[in-house]
């Protein structure tokens, strides 16, 4: 059976041009012609390889500008790739762009909705590009401004609606002709908790009708609570995948204490490693270590007793309990929020 | 092509133009009516220009009309859609190549410089007669032209409007359009820059220069106007061209 999305080598190379009136005016046309200078490349996807099997909800998890919003570009036919090759249900999504398209319903990050219509209109319309009958949108359209909660403002221009509304039409919209695959591009950022809350729960009933969920997130919890499968994107790269239990008992020790002393001292480092339950000793900058280990608080008083041995001061504890972040940390050095 | 699709695209903008009927019906007919009011009638009724004038006057009007009409309809939606709102999205997630969402556009925004073009004719003659000469000669003719005109201001519309962002609006109507308006030979014929030559010379590159001859050339032909085989091949030219060159701006916006 095909794969429900399917990746290899996938690259994307950005020209950007340059800034707007850097280039422009008396400078440039003293120097002659300098348009023949080549454009800074921006690398947003460095190879990325997916298999996301059928009927999965698979997470892309990452901080911001890793890729992610661009594998998901690509997938839905928006991106053009500079190398690789994608395929939605085997249809290779550049070659074959129509019938890829049937495939998927997109949830754009940013609120793309089409402004001259009402909430129930854009659904009727969407319905109609996918060759539903009139029924089926009438019917369709019902159900769903009926479970994203939308009825009361069905008819009016979406124009005027909060961002976490035009959201929930964007989703209904995506929704609105069954697709297979369906993509949610940071899905709920922006909405309270109890819209997040309806959110994670449609998105867990259609999962249940067999169909293949893709989100990205930069949300650790929305990660590990509503994904299957999770792929850890970074700088264009996929670090590490699996499952969201998988990768949290792949991270060595599980617990990781983020301290900072009031000097750098070599031998402390070595002396800490040896502290029973530790597994690994990571320098940072600023005199700062990071400590994989099995066990979290009940350390501290063992590590204050250390530092005070060679005359080293501790002057910050952060200490985290097993979870993505710490296995995002363990693999790029740095936090997801930074 | 996926014809279920097409249709669903074009009725999405029929029904977005239903909705903005009343400011689209002004924003298409006041200014070509008051400019026929103050040239057809108050000139020429108070004698500063000869009676003549008012049939001159009518194709030219026609073919502003519709040329702006047709590169309003599809530019300016565009303009807007393809803004960081990306309202176009859907549209260009349909199951359908995407090249035929910017022949949906051109179709959508023909149609309405027709209509533009057609209603025109009526309502300049109710505030020009009498006095106004029309002769149709050839129908089939001033069908034909009536088509190019209204094909050239809608691939005009989406060449236009997959090029200008947004802030420059302004600049594309000072820029191009003014221009386009007053050395388009709407309201005199092209042989009166025969004063003119090198000027006369330079407005053939616009092609509102031929709308405006070709709609003389059908419902005024007792007036002198540009030979009918040059403004043909000339319309049809730069219908491709405009066709052309639109699409690949549309490649270029709609797909990163």
């Amino acid at each position: 059976m095909d794969s429900a999305i399917r990746t290899r080598g996938l690259r994307k190379i950005y020209n950007s041009a340059p800034p707007a009136g850097a280039v422009r005016g008396d400078a440039s046309a003293a120097r002659g012609k300098r348009n023949k200078e080549p454009k800074p490349q921006i690398v947003a996807l460095d190879g990325i390889d997916l298999d996301v099997a059928p009927g999965e909800i698979f997470g892309l998890l990452g901080p911001n500008g890793a890729g992610k919003s661009t594998t998901v570009g690509i997938l839905t036919t928006r991106v053009r790739p500079t190398g690789g090759t994608a395929w939605i249900s085997g249809h290779d999504v550049w070659q074959d762009q129509t019938a890829a398209k049937r495939q998927i319903g997109v949830v754009a990050q940013r609120p793309n909705l089409d402004f001259s219509l009402t909430a129930r209109e854009i659904l009727v319309f969407h319905g109609a590009y996918f060759g539903l009958s009139s029924r089926e949108r009438t019917e369709r359209a019902n159900a769903l401004l009926d479970r994203f909660q939308l009825t009361d403002r069905a008819d009016q221009l979406v124009r005027g609606f909060s961002g976490g509304m035009m959201q929930r039409v964007s989703i209904a919209r995506a929704m609105m002709h069954d697709p297979q695959v369906l993509f949610l591009d940071e899905p709920s950022v922006g909405l309270d908790p109890q819209t997040r809350l309806l959110l994670w729960e449609i998105i867990r009933e259609y999962n249940r009708k067999g169909r293949t969920i893709l989100l990205t997130t930069h949300n650790m919890e929305e990660a590990d609570s509503l994904c299957q499968q999770l792929a850890i994107i970074d700088h264009g790269r996929i670090i590490a995948s699996g499952t969201p239990s998988g990768l949290k008992a792949s991270i060595p020790g599980g617990f990781v204490l983020r301290l900072r002393f009031g000097r750098h001292s070599s031998p402390l480092l070595e002396r800490l490693a040896t502290l029973p339950g530790v597994t690994e000793v990571r320098p940072s900058p600023d005199a700062g270590v990071d400590l994989y280990a099995g066990r979290g608080g009940s350390l501290i008083p063992e590590i204050v007793n250390a530092a005070a041995a060679f005359g080293v001061e501790l002057s910050d504890v952060h200490i985290s309990e097993p979870s993505l972040e710490n296995l995002f940390l363990h693999h790029t050095g740095r936090s997801l929020r930074e | 092509m996926n014809g279920k699709t097409f249709l669903a695209l074009l009725a999405r903008d029929a029904h977005v133009a239903r909705r903005n009927l009343v400011p689209l019906l002004f924003q298409t007919f006041l200014q070509p009516l008051l400019f026929v009011f103050i040239f057809g009638r108050v000139m020429v009724g108070s004698g500063y220009m000869p009676a003549a004038y008012k049939s001159l006057l009518l194709p030219g009007i026609m073919a502003i009309s519709m040329v702006f009409t047709g590169i309003w309809a599809v530019a300016m939606p565009l303009i807007g859609e393809f803004q960081f709102t990306r309202e176009i999205e859907d549209r260009l997630l349909a199951p359908i190549a995407i090249s035929w969402v910017a022949v949906e556009k051109v179709i959508a925004g023909l149609v309405q410089a027709i209509v533009a073009g057609l209603v025109v004719i009526p309502l300049a003659w109710i505030i020009l007669r009498p006095g106004l000469e029309l002769h149709m000669a050839n129908p089939v003719l001033f069908v034909c032209i009536t088509l190019l005109v209204a094909i050239f201001s809608a691939c005009g519309g989406l060449a236009l409007g997959c090029s200008v962002d947004q802030q420059h609006i302004g600049l594309m109507f000072s820029m191009v359009l003014t221009p386009m308006i007053f050395f388009g030979c709407t309201y005199y014929p092209w042989s009166a820059l025969g004063k003119f030559p090198i000027l006369q010379k330079l407005v053939l590159i616009n092609p509102l220069a031929y709308a405006s001859e070709g709609l003389r050339a059908t419902l005024v032909p007792q007036f002198p106007h540009l030979s009918l085989p040059l403004i043909l091949a000339a319309l049809a030219a730069f219908d491709i061209l405009l066709f052309v060159v639109g699409l690949r701006q549309f490649h270029k916006k709609a797909v990163s």
